[in-house]
């Protein structure tokens, strides 16, 4: 077999389970995929003897029979789940050297099914980013390029390692976490797909929390198809987060028929943004076409609240941050200042943080701390967990109306290159998060297709949100729009 | 609203981040961008309207309320920049 670095999960498991290929053969070639790619800096952590020894174990275990679908198959790990002895920073500089001594439940279970491990992914420090720009190792490189054009683009953020890693074939799949659109916009930037899941569908024990009513980990991967396996291995309830459901997981796979005859999308008015390029325009409208050419009904919505959605998150998300960010505080773990002479605990806690957080956490663990002091609590935070309680409730509405999923762009522009926000104002930047950051404030499960490329060359995708907890039928649709799509471009290889 | 340096001195006091004093200045005019543009949630109508508590219509999970791991003394202390003697030691906190 050549090309193993290009197997989807799907067949990676068929050839696995049919003996036409060896995990230990799988993993070999992603290795040194892995190694030849360090320019795309996507995999910040290598666990090339992990790897080996879980593949190992993943083809004794094939050829006793009866393996689950993730056995053998190798996989990159965001830097934000704790993995057991292995480097998991959330790419801070304050979390240097940290190895933790538990391992995450989503990694927990994934291993459990025999996949492999092959290293840590990049990201944005904390998760706070929408570029991979302020992430401790460096930015991560997205391996599409504009048409004649040799300058490095971003793969988005938060996970932009893990949208790298995949659309350059390093690895067969990813995992992700999207608090506003972490997992889907970066996919959308490098033709991938990638599902955030309902909140609460996968246990976020062991995942350095950024925001903690928002956070959820998802997949990404090369089709909706892998997202369906992947979804399937990381999700169900975990007694070590209360706030996991515990409700039964589909077999998110086996729902995917392609046949969404009779389904209602909506298409909200609220996202026809001023000033949103033609061609996002054009293949939205394109998208909608092919979902009623596939029997679905088509209908306009309205979801009033939505230009609220980006404000709210910005207090929420940095209130929890400030929370959740006040254990780094150079005690118990990671990194602690040098002290002057006559230093005291706070001059320990003010320099650790200093010196351990980069501009963006800083600014926002700053600005979280604003909105929850006395004074403006009322003023700042309780008015946007009302607004949040609005913008659930226009969607409640709407599928309460009837409608079954939602489609809208998944970002506002395909990829930008490194380095042209340098100098824009942070608001600026938060305007990635505009069409998925809806999703999370109301816990819904939303999806990103790739569905075309703009006059660059450059991958664009859709995004469909769906009703919570239906995301075997969200991605059914999802994997109609994909056979519609038909987006089969990748980067050429120039890394 | 515009945030001034002051402010910004406490809002990173409180924070427990030393920020130097030159670069309050370029810190505030950032607040004051970003709550600039947070003000945009004063026009929406939230009467009648309570603060999301959960994004689920779910009851919390609840455990009996035992012991269910412990003894990991060595485990827990692995990470520390400074342990000694089975505890994470700190500049002095009291005179």
């Amino acid at each position: 077999m050549t090309d193993l670095t290009k197997l989807t999960i799907a067949a990676a498991r068929d050839a696995l389970r049919n003996g036409d290929v060896t995990s230990v053969e799988l993993t070999e070639a992603c290795l040194k995929a892995v190694d030849a790619a360090a320019t795309l800096n996507a995999f910040v952590h290598k666990t090339p003897e992990i790897a080996m020894a879980q593949a190992k174990g993943a083809d004794n275990r094939l050829k006793l029979g009866m393996s689950p679908d993730l056995c053998g198959i190798p996989l990159g790990i965001k830097d934000l789940f704790c993995t057991k002895r292995v480097p998991s920073q959330a790419a801070s500089r304050i979390l240097e050297g940290f190895k933790p001594e538990y391992e995450s439940t989503v990694t927990d279970k994934l291993f459990t099914a025999g996949a492999v491990m092959l290293g840590k992914l990049n990201m944005d420090e904390f998760a706070m980013g929408s570029s991979n720009e302020t992430s401790c190792y460096g930015n991560a490189v997205n391996p599409w390029r504009a048409a004649n054009d040799s300058a490095n683009l971003t793969p988005g953020g938060s996970s932009g390692g893990s949208a790298a890693a995949v659309a350059a074939d390093l690895c067969l799949g990813a995992t992700g976490t999207d608090t506003g659109g972490s997992i889907r916009q970066p996919a959308a930037f490098v033709g991938i797909t990638g599902i955030k899941p309902t909140y609460g569908r996968v246990s976020r024990w062991g995942i350095v929390a950024f925001a903690s009513s928002l956070d959820q980990a998802g997949p990404m991967t090369k089709d909706v198809r892998d997202a369906a396996i992947l979804l399937g291995a990381m999700s169900g309830h975990d007694p070590k987060d209360s706030t996991s459901a515990d409700i039964p997981v589909p077999d998110f796979e086996a729902m995917l028929t392609g046949d969404i005859r009779g389904k209602t999308i909506g298409i909200p008015k609220e996202y026809r943004m001023d000033g949103m390029p033609d061609e996002i325009e054009r293949l939205w409208a394109t998208g909608a076409a092919m979902l009623r050419d596939a029997g679905a009904q088509i209908v306009d919505i309205s979801l009033p609240h939505t230009k609220y959605a980006l404000p709210a998150y910005y207090v929420i998300a940095p209130a929890e941050a400030s929370s959740n960010l006040a254990r780094y505080d150079g005690v118990r773990f990671g990194h602690r200042a040098k002290l002057a002479q006559g230093d005291g605990i706070t001059e320990m806690y003010e320099k650790t943080r200093a010196e351990g957080f980069g501009a963006e956490v800083q600014r926002r663990v700053m600005v979280g701390t604003y909105v929850l002091s006395a004074g403006f609590y009322d003023a700042y935070y309780n008015r946007a967990r009302r607004v949040r309680a609005l913008i659930k409730r226009d969607f409640d509405e709407v599928f309460a109306a009837g409608v079954d999923a939602i489609l809208t762009p998944a970002t506002p522009s395909s990829a930008f290159a490194l380095g042209s926000m340098a100098d824009a104002d942070p608001v600026e930047m938060y305007l990635n998060d505009v069409f998925t950051v809806t999703v999370n404030l109301a816990g819904l499960p939303g999806v990103a297709v790739p569905a075309g490329l703009d006059a660059k060359g450059l991958p664009l995708g859709l995004q469909l949100i769906g009703r919570p907890w239906e995301e075997a039928d969200l991605l059914n649709i999802a994997y109609s729009l994909e056979g519609a799509a038909d987006f089969v471009a990748k980067p050429a290889k120039w890394w | 609203m515009s945030i001034d340096i002051e402010t910004a001195r406490k809002v990173a006091k409180l924070a427990r981040i030393r920020v130097e004093p030159d670069a309050l200045p370029a810190l505030a005019a950032e607040f004051s961008a970003i709550l600039g543009f947070i003000e945009q949630l004063n026009e929406v109508d939230v009467n009648g309207i309570e603060p999301m508590t959960s994004v689920t219509p779910m009851r919390l999970k609840r455990r009996d309320d035992v012991v269910t791991d412990g003894n990991q003394q060595a485990a827990v202390l692995a990470n520390a920049p400074d342990a000694r003697e089975g505890f994470f030691a700190v500049p002095k906190v009291v005179e």
